[in-house]
């Protein structure tokens, strides 16, 4: 009714700006098409291979995004833990499955004893996760800002220093109970560990989806992230909830541990600096808080990684940090809100 | 403190306070350690060698500069370590035979091929050249939150030092050495006099002069228009920028005076360490610097200078000493160095818990650190309105339409 009267308010001039970022954006999307159509040209075996190693890498980065995307969704902590706790669950995997079980060979035992694994690694990510929120977090949690970030950055140096202690100073590496080899045809190779990066990924991807949007405790955590106090007037256990969120990514983290100490095999202790750098990236990239946003930002990384590293155009991977941080940086500048990310204004 | 009976005015206290330690401690250096007895010679020599002071003394200057980010301006950059390389190349560039194809000779420590400039002019030249990157690391990220913002500094603290480890090759242009660094930089030159590798006093004096440089331009910033604009912005972003604060150039000029602190340190450790290596400029001395500025107290010049004393100590000398004496008293062998990953992360952590302003704290600090960002009474009723923004939308026309805000 009083609706009609308002009237549409036309911009007199045409923010410039905003028509430079989107011609901007246009070239550089016209520019990464151009390349990728010049090696697929070039070298299509090339082409594939690199893609299906970047999606490989990329999987593992959404699962670890999806612990930062989680926990900065409820709380707004960027967690700098988060890649720690994945090099621990990493050699935790390792210390398992080869220490203590003696598995190094791909047998029927070795894939049950691997799914063993993979439970108690979640286990043991998730309940480490749980005690840094209920340890340090928690206590922080109206603080200003700037307190919790220093504190995560603090964890994550003592979560390396269990790592430097557990792995040793020196990469550690791991007999993997994977089959060897690859398949393929005409050139284009794909190994079997990618598989079963696919078959862990994806069910816990979805079991993760289900757990969100259809579960009571998933209700709750959404209705956490949106307004705390609110939440608890209407009967939110908000601590619990924000907990059961910690060990979800923890969890998360665990079994990317587990797929990385299986497929890559090599473990340091520093590992989860740069993974959870990339992953980080990922999770801005897809738009932070965005759990779907977080796997494609994840998938993206990858295989922007995988093609820059193993395209006969591309940088190479010595550069490999610089162009995934140079995306972070971009983005950040022009899209701070992330491709499914819904733009945020300053609460006052 | 001055006594009551010695009346010094207040503006020369700290200069003349700094001026004794400093006089002190190089007394005790040039006269007093060489005289004395074998025993304590060698204590000095293995717990508090000159090198070390030295090399305190660069990470003083830099977490001075970062101070200036973190502690004034409230900006957390976890990319410091970008500006002490920075820094560091430029001497590498200026003051080495590395282009040995120019010749360039100017008041410079050295002879020969390259370019050979004075250590005053690369300071500057540093400095500067720091500043200027300062501004272009925080210029497109200055619209960011907080937490953003120290992701971005953080990728390009990744970013610098490995463009200086792969630029070796950029275009087939070796700007940088690669993996190999640049050694030897020049010995710094003083008139005719050159400091060779064991003329540390008098590299002591310099390092010292160029700390309290810094401390000067920090303390007269805090002071100024500039110092109170930075410490609005670190209290209040949006009522900063309400009482007409510039948020773009305030923050501006405190990333890029941060840098500057940064490249002098960077162009003075250089000279400490007769080189520059790019595997030294990794993460963990951002995390470093960090724990020095919130171990002595954020905002704090005192502080962060005992902060950064302390740490680098143990670092280099302190940690790797009582290793040494422990395990040759316990006869047990355990690896203390590898134990500062927990120390810093350690520090870091419980300072926040339990005291986050800091050993030495600002009495502003202090009080907006203690305080929680809302109380139980004010979270009551915040944020009612951004939880449901559709319904705003909705709500909107109808307000705009009868001017009053009721609902029609």
């Amino acid at each position: 009714m009083a609706a009609t009267a308002t009237s549409v308010v036309v911009p007199a001039t045409i923010d410039r700006k905003a028509v430079f970022q989107r011609y901007a954006t246009y070239a550089i999307l016209f520019g990464v098409v151009v390349w990728l159509g010049v090696n697929l040209i070039h070298a299509p075996a090339q082409f594939f291979s690199a893609g299906a190693e970047g999606l490989n890498n990329g999987m593992l980065y959404a699962l670890i995004a999806l612990g930062y995307t989680l926990v900065y969704g409820i709380i707004e902590l960027i967690n700098f833990a988060h890649g720690d706790l994945f090099m621990l669950g990493a050699l935790f995997s390792g210390f398992l499955l080869t220490t203590v079980m003696g598995q190094t060979t791909s047998t029927l035992l070795g894939w049950v004893l691997l799914l063993v694994t993979l439970v108690a690694t979640m286990a043991f990510c998730g309940g480490v996760n749980v005690t840094l929120e209920f340890v340090a977090y928690r206590r922080l949690r109206r603080a200003p800002k700037l307190a919790p970030l220093i504190t995560a950055v603090g964890m994550s140096f003592i979560l390396q220093f269990i790592g430097l202690k557990w792995n040793g100073s020196t990469p550690q590496q791991w007999p993997t109970i994977l089959p060897e080899g690859s398949f393929g045809f005409g050139g284009f190779e794909v190994d079997y560990s990618l598989l079963a990066v696919v078959a862990v990924t994806v069910p816990v991807l979805l079991l993760l989806k289900w757990v969100v949007t259809s579960t009571r405790q998933g209700k709750a955590m959404r209705a956490v992230a949106q307004d705390q106090d609110a939440a608890r007037l209407m009967g939110v256990n908000v601590n619990r909830t924000i907990s059961f969120t910690f060990l979800i990514g923890g969890a998360l983290a665990g079994t990317a541990g587990v797929m990385y100490q299986q497929v890559v095999g090599t473990t340091a202790y520093n590992l989860g600096y740069q993974m959870g750098l990339i992953a980080f990236t990922s999770a801005v990239l897809g738009g932070i808080g965005n759990i779907s946003g977080a796997v494609l930002g994840g998938l993206l990384i990858g295989v922007i990684q995988g093609f820059n590293d193993g395209l006969p155009y591309g940088f190479h991977q010595k550069w490999s940090q610089t162009v995934v941080f140079t995306i972070l940086i971009l983005l950040m500048v022009f899209k701070p809100e992330g491709l499914l990310g819904r733009p945020t204004t300053e609460k006052v | 403190m001055a006594s009551k009976s010695v009346s010094v005015p207040h503006r020369l206290r700290w200069p003349l306070g700094y001026t004794a330690v400093a006089v002190l401690v190089f007394l005790a250096y040039y006269y007093v350690i060489p005289n004395l007895g074998p025993d304590a010679q060698t204590f000095f020599r293995n717990w508090l060698p000159l090198t070390s002071v030295n090399e305190a003394l660069v990470w003083v200057i830099c977490a001075l500069g970062l101070n200036i980010v973190v502690g004034y301006a409230g900006l957390l950059d976890l990319g410091f370590v970008a500006f002490w390389a920075i820094g560091g190349y430029v001497a590498g560039w200026l003051m080495s035979g590395k282009f040995y194809d120019v010749n360039f000779n100017f008041l410079g420590g050295a002879s020969g091929p390259g370019i050979h400039i004075s250590f005053w002019l690369v300071l500057i030249v540093g400095g500067a050249f720091c500043a200027l990157w300062g501004v272009i690391i925080g210029a497109p990220t200055l619209r960011l939150k907080s937490d953003y913002l120290a992701l971005v500094t953080l990728g390009f603290g990744e970013i610098i030092p490995q463009v200086f480890l792969n630029g070796d090759n950029i275009g087939g242009f070796n700007l940088t050495n690669g993996a190999q660094g640049i050694t030897p930089v020049d010995p710094i030159a003083i008139g005719s006099t050159k400091l060779g590798p064991f003329d540390l006093v008098w590299k002591y004096l310099i390092f010292v002069g160029i700390a309290a440089l810094v401390v000067f331009i920090t303390l007269r910033l805090r002071e100024g228009r500039l110092g109170r604009a930075w410490l609005a912005i670190r209290e209040d972003e949006l009522a900063a920028s309400m009482m007409g604060v510039p948020l773009m150039r305030t923050k501006l000029a405190a990333y890029a005076v941060g840098a500057v602190a940064g490249g002098l340190g960077g162009v003075a450790f250089a000279t400490h360490v007769n080189g520059v290596l790019p595997d030294r400029f990794n993460f963990s001395i951002s995390i470093t610097l960090l724990a020095m500025v919130v171990l002595g107290g954020m905002g704090n010049v005192w502080g962060v200078i005992l902060g950064a004393l302390v740490l680098a100590w143990i670092n280099s000398t302190g940690l790797p000493q009582f290793g040494t004496s422990f395990n040759d008293q316990f006869g047990t062998n355990v690896n203390f160095p590898s134990y500062n990953f927990l120390l810093f992360g350690g520090i870091l952590v419980l300072m926040m818990l339990f005291r986050r302003e800091g050993i030495l704290p600002e009495s502003r600090t202090r009080l907006i650190l203690k305080e929680p960002s809302r109380t139980d009474m004010e979270s009551l009723h915040a944020d009612m309105e951004e939880a449901a923004p559709e319904l705003d939308e909705d709500l909107e026309p109808v307000i705009a339409a009868d001017g009053t805000g009721e609902k029609a």
